[in-house]
Parts: structure tokens; sequence; C-alpha cells
């Protein structure tokens, strides 16, 4: 599996990529009051403590909503369009959502999954897949 | 609270076209010269001068270009189409607090060349606000905000129609303004329906045209307005509104992501004279069809989830009965200047001049864009 921490990511987001480069979904968990937060960022929103723990998740989550991309778009994203992008809530809590793609296969494409087969509410299980580029993602795949 | 204690004495405007061959620089004096000819006050009397941080032409240029006299106030608001109400808000504030007397707001912008559109970037960048959703192929406005117009859809049992009477209405009154793009380009609910997707469930007729373009609004304090050459259309009220969680544009990490920044303003533009029953005309940004469901919930104009029953049978429309919704043809048929239009169309309401005018409206709400840090003005004749 490609291993990288993206360039553009900031200091308190390295330990998530550090996480998916080792097919491991985490999330920050406050150390005080124990609410989860994502994006990574410095405080928690609900009692404004800075420690947190990265804690990892169980991959279950749900569709939360997708839209289909269609042209025009940029290149790489050009050539597979249309596409499909979802937003997935964590079973852990669902108020923690996360962008990603639904596929059909661990090591699919992003659009190969039939649009009208794509349901809000539909149960979800985390996979990690490359690209675009080196990276690699965390996607999602019908449980 | 600013009570009237201001005003909107002039607006001006350039045509609205596609590669317009007149610079952005050039655009943007046109239009601040035509609003204080509108006015009729001096270039030299502008002390004051506030814009877009989005907006590419300097404070400097436009002093030098207009001869403007000393200048003792200049702002830029940030957000992009969230901007358009709040240039005009601290203009007021600023006149009412005596920083200035004569303050121009403007936009001028250029985005109808291809390469001058986000989706044709050619480095990928990962902005601040991108870095949890490009890396996935969510790469547009246009995608942002498909996906929380799904969301909408499902938790509300909305449907395209909704969208649809929104692209509807706003054509109309497209097609009854001559200085709008869509003038002579109607559009019927079967083409709205078999159009091709942008991004589902976001089809071509609910995002906005790309345009080139300027517009300029002058403020000056009450009792000046008095004595300028138009009728004064008061700013009553002005709200900027940003809910504590928010993620601009991508706005699905927070508790609640369909509480959009109208919730937030509503309760300033509400704690004035007026009510939301007295709107009967207001001007929404309008980049997408869903953003106008969204704050018409959060103004209150219809309780939360239920914009899409509120809309039904040509209720936005000019003469529908309701809430006329963008007369000029807003961002979708009119021209997109980043939401400045609404607020020249907002004063024409108030001075009686629209081309499709609503009879009887005391005041006008003006709002900039939803999902991003805004802004909201209440006009008022």
């Amino acid at each position: 599996m490609a291993v990288r921490i993206p360039s553009w990511a900031a200091q308190e987001e390295a330990p998530f990529w550090e996480g998916i480069a080792r097919a491991e979904l985490r999330v920050q968990g406050c150390t005080r009051c124990g609410r989860l937060r994502f994006p990574p960022r410095p405080f928690c929103p609900q009692c404004n403590w800075p420690d947190a723990v990265w804690r990892p998740m169980s991959g279950r989550a749900s569709l939360w909503s997708f839209v289909i991309a269609h042209p025009p778009l940029m290149p790489p994203f050009a050539e597979i369009a249309p596409y499909n992008v979802i937003v997935a809530a964590l079973d852990e809590d669902p108020r923690i959502r996360m962008v990603g793609n639904l596929l059909a296969a661990p090591g699919g494409a992003i659009n190969e999954v039939k649009p009208d087969q794509i349901r809000i509410g539909a149960r979800l299980m985390v996979v990690f897949s490359a690209g675009p580029g080196e990276l690699t993602l965390p996607r999602w795949m019908y449980e | 609270m600013l009570q009237d204690r201001t005003a909107i004495a002039g607006i001006g405007e350039t045509g609205f076209g596609k590669l317009l061959p007149t610079s952005e620089e050039r655009l943007a004096c046109e239009a601040i010269m035509s609003a204080l000819d509108d006015a009729g006050i001096a270039p030299r009397e502008v002390d004051g001068l506030c814009s877009y941080t989005m907006e590419t032409t300097d404070a400097t240029e436009v002093a030098r270009n207009i001869g403007a006299g000393d200048i003792t106030f200049f702002s830029q608001v940030g957000y992009g189409g969230g901007a358009g109400c709040a240039t005009v808000g601290h203009a007021a504030m600023a006149v009412a607090a005596g920083q200035a007397r004569v303050v121009v707001a403007w936009r001028s912008r250029k985005r109808s060349a291809r390469s001058a559109r986000i989706w044709a970037s050619a480095a990928e960048s990962v902005a601040v606000n991108g870095r949890w959703s490009r890396p996935w192929g969510l790469l547009r406005p246009a995608d942002e905000i498909a996906m929380l117009a799904r969301r909408y859809m499902h938790e509300y049992g909305a449907t395209r129609e909704a969208l649809a009477e929104v692209a509807l209405a706003l054509r109309a009154h497209a097609n009854r303004n001559p200085r709008a793009a869509m003038y002579a380009r109607p559009l019927s609910r079967e083409q709205y329906l078999n159009a091709r997707w942008v991004s589902e469930p976001l089809c071509l007729y609910d995002c906005c045209l790309e345009s080139d373009g300027a517009l300029a609004a002058v403020i000056v304090s009450r009792e000046r307005a008095r004595d300028c050459r138009r009728p004064p259309v008061y700013i009553h009220a002005f709200a900027q509104a940003m809910p504590g969680q928010i993620f601009a544009m991508t706005n699905y990490f927070c508790d609640d992501p369909l509480r959009t920044p109208s919730f937030v303003a509503a309760k300033q533009l509400w704690s004035g004279e007026f009510a939301p029953a007295d709107i009967k005309v207001a001007q929404i940004y309008d980049a997408f069809s869903p953003l106008i469901l969204f704050a018409l919930e959060g103004f209150g104009l219809c309780g939360r989830g239920e914009a899409a029953d509120f809309v039904r049978g040509g209720k936005l429309r000019w003469d529908g009965g309701a809430v006329a919704v963008n007369t000029s043809g807003g961002s979708l048929s009119e021209a997109y200047v980043h939401g400045f239009n609404l607020i020249t169309e907002g004063v024409r309401q108030m001075r009686g001049t629209s081309t499709s005018q609503v009879d009887g409206a005391q005041c006008c709400l003006v709002a900039s864009a939803e999902c991003v840090p805004s802004g909201a003005l209440l006009l008022r004749r």
C-alpha cells in the first residue's frame, strides 16, 4: 500500500494519514469529555480541551449523502466522470462525517457503482484504496 | 442597530456579458461613476471604499481613477459570494459611526472565460476548505452544494420540482428584464427536467451563469440621502452571520449541516420594525437553486423543512402572491457578479423601478451566499 502523508496536511492532521497508511481509520477523541472530532483540530469543540488521543474506528458507517459529478471537470477526474462522491457518517458518532467514494470492489474505481444503486442510509464499511496519484484514501463499500 | 440612519443613494452597473473586452479595473470605475452620477454626488466627495477580498481592482486604483478625495475608510470582506451585503453593511456602519461620509461599495468580475472557472484551474489545489473533500473528487462549488442539497431533499422529502420552481421563477423574471443575460431565453419545465446534469441532483439550470460585469452602490447618511437625486433606500438592518462550527461550502462536519448562515442572520435582521411576514420581495443569493430554499427557511419566511411546499405553484414569482424572489433574474438568469446585482435590484424594488415591480412592498430582504460566512440587509423605502 502506498504510504504518504499529503504535502498539504496540517500538523494536526498527520496522525490521520499515518493511520490510513496502516489501513486504520482513526479519529481524534477528547481526553477530557471523550467527544470525537473530525476533521482534526487542536481543540475540542465541546469542552475546549486541547489534548486528544487517536481512536481507531470500526470502519462501519451509514451513507449520509452523495452526488454524481458530471463534466466539465479537471483532470484526472474528467476522464472517469460521471463518478460518485459520498459522505459517510460513522457508527461511533454519526456527527463524525467523512467525504469518500463508494466502490463496487476494494480496488475498484469511483465510477463503478450505478447511481441508482446508491441510497442514503445504506450501511457502509471502510476500505483503503489508492489514487489519485500516490495517495491512499479511505473509501467505502456496501457492508 | 443601523435603523435607517444610512441609505443607499445611488446604484450603478455596467452591461453584463460574456468575454467583455473591457478590463475589470475599467468596469469597476464605470460602475462606480455611474452610481455616483445616479446619486448626484461628485467623485471627489468619496471618502470610503469597500469591496470583496476576492476583488482584483485595488482600492487605490479605484480612488485614483474616479478622482476621489482623501479616503478615511477602506475595507474588504471575505468569503466570496458571502461578502456582498457586508460591503454595503460595513459602509453603512462606517457612515453611521462618522468614519466616512460617502462610501462606495462595488464588485467587478470577469468570470465568463472558461480559463477563469474554478474547475479549469491548471494546478490541483487543495485549499483550506478542500483538504477533506477535493482528494475524493468533490471539486467544484456545484459538487459541494449538491451534497447538501441531496441531504436536504432526503431529510425533508423535497424533490427536483422545488428546484425547478426556483429556476423557472427566476428565468421568468429575467424574461421581463432587458439587462438580463437570459432576457430572450424562456425556460420550460420540460427543458429543466431534461437538462444535462452538472452534479446530481443539480442540473445545468440549478447553476448560475458565468458573467462579466461590475456594479456599485453609494452609501451616505439619511440626511444626505434626502438631498440626493433619487429617493433614499434606507438600510434598516444589517447582519453578518457565521454559524460557530461552519465549514465554508463543505459544511458536512458540524452537528447541524443544514443550519445555514441565514438562521444566524435572522435574529439581528428581525430585531427592528419588520418581521418575516412583512417580506413581499427578497433578493437571495443563488449561485445554486437550493440555496434559496435554505435561505427561505433560515430567514423564517417559512418553517424549517417547508420550503419545497412554500415555493410550489409559482409562489416565488413577482406576481405569485407569496414572496417574489430575485426579481431581476438573479445569478441564475440575469448575471453572476458575486451577488451584487441582488443589492441593486433590492434598491430598484424600493424605488419602484424594477422590471418586475412588487406593489406595496415596504421593505426588501437582500441576502448573500448561504453555506459560507455571509451577510444580509433589510432595505426599506
